[in-house]
């Protein structure tokens, strides 16, 4: 099968050193777990908006600890304080302990000063999932946004995150792109700190 | 010249969950191809109680004058069956990967209902990728 883990030799684990959580989890497990929350929220809600939501609370949970974790691990007990940082904190680090590489781009919104987006080619979650038809526009990326939510949130970094599917030119498969609008006060205090 | 004629998946009950024909030789309505389905299934159990051998997992290979039929069958019951040219080579290692795409793209799929019609995008795609690999294969034999 596509996902690969790797398997850990036994040692006592007062006797394994700090981990540096580089270790990968298998592939195929990922998409079973997700795929079985995904079909348990679907028999909670009677709508597809209300499955959105309840995958994006799921993904929230997730953001917040990876943020404390991360920070810890990677920072040094600092977190970004910047909206560019902490932006890039995402794309890169975050990213890339969750997903195993960096997103594909990170792009300041044309239409409007408080919007960003974070696009991927192939999202992970998305890696094996076909949504029919009669969902419209549902993407299953909510999740990923709600993990962007809950880092951005706990950072002190209110937004607004959504995932959509955008077309691309040539391409059978649309990419998946993390819509991110901060609240006003974010720009604010930017504009602020100068 | 087309080597695979069509492709049926059916599942442990003998319902035909997926079936797609390539090019114009051996097509079938969807009645026949449902009748063809279920019928394939019973005799495949069938030929698994006639057979002679103990423990025997039923028909791998049905050889007729004018196509070969090609079966294998997973350890859940669900049916992976091309109906081929005869003499086409190396239609198990063809089952084996459809098998591998079938249990990536559907069962990972969470918005697919099990026994249920496969109507899965990325199956799609993946699956004209693999048959169109293997018929390049075959054009350079």
């Amino acid at each position: 099968m596509i996902g690969v883990g790797k398997i850990k030799p036994y040692t006592n684990v007062l006797d394994r050193p700090l981990s540096k959580g580089k270790q990968e989890v298998s592939l195929s497990a990922f998409a079973f777990l997700f795929s079985e929350l995904v079909q348990y929220n679907q028999t909670q809600v009677d709508n597809i908006a209300e499955l959105e939501r309840r995958l994006e609370d799921a993904g929230y949970a997730v953001g917040a600890r990876v943020l404390e974790l991360l920070c810890h691990r990677e920072k040094g007990n600092r977190r970004e304080t910047r909206l560019l940082g902490i932006l890039s904190f995402i794309h890169s680090t975050v990213w890339k302990v969750l997903f195993g590489k960096v997103a594909d781009s990170l792009e300041k919104g044309t239409e409007h000063e408080d919007e960003y987006m974070i696009s991927e080619k192939e999202l992970l979650v998305n890696r094996f999932i076909s949504i029919p038809k009669d969902m419209g526009a549902f993407n299953c990326g909510a999740f990923v946004a709600g993990i962007v939510k809950g880092v951005l949130d706990n950072a002190g970094f209110p937004a607004v995150v959504t995932a959509h599917f955008v077309p691309v030119d040539g391409q059978q498969r649309p990419r998946t792109t993390i819509l991110i609008k901060f609240a006003e006060e974010v720009l604010q205090r930017e504009a602020r700190l100068g | 010249m087309a080597a695979i004629y069509s492709l049926y998946i059916i599942n442990k009950s003998g319902g035909l969950i997926f079936y797609k024909d390539y090019g114009s030789a051996g097509r079938m309505d969807t009645n026949d191809s449902l009748r063809l389905a279920s019928l394939w299934h019973s005799m495949h159990a069938i030929s698994q109680q006639l057979s002679p051998v103990s423990g025997c997992s039923g028909i791998e290979l049905l050889q007729a004058d004018t196509f070969d039929l090609h079966c294998f069958q997973s350890l859940t019951g669900t049916k992976f069956f091309v109906v081929c040219e005869p003499g086409t080579l190396h239609m198990e290692n063809l089952l084996k990967h459809i098998y591998e795409l079938y249990t990536d793209y559907v069962l990972k799929n969470p918005f697919y209902e099990m026994e249920m019609p496969i109507r899965c995008e990325l199956f799609d795609i993946n699956l004209a990728q693999a048959v169109q690999k293997d018929r390049v294969a075959l054009l350079g034999r």
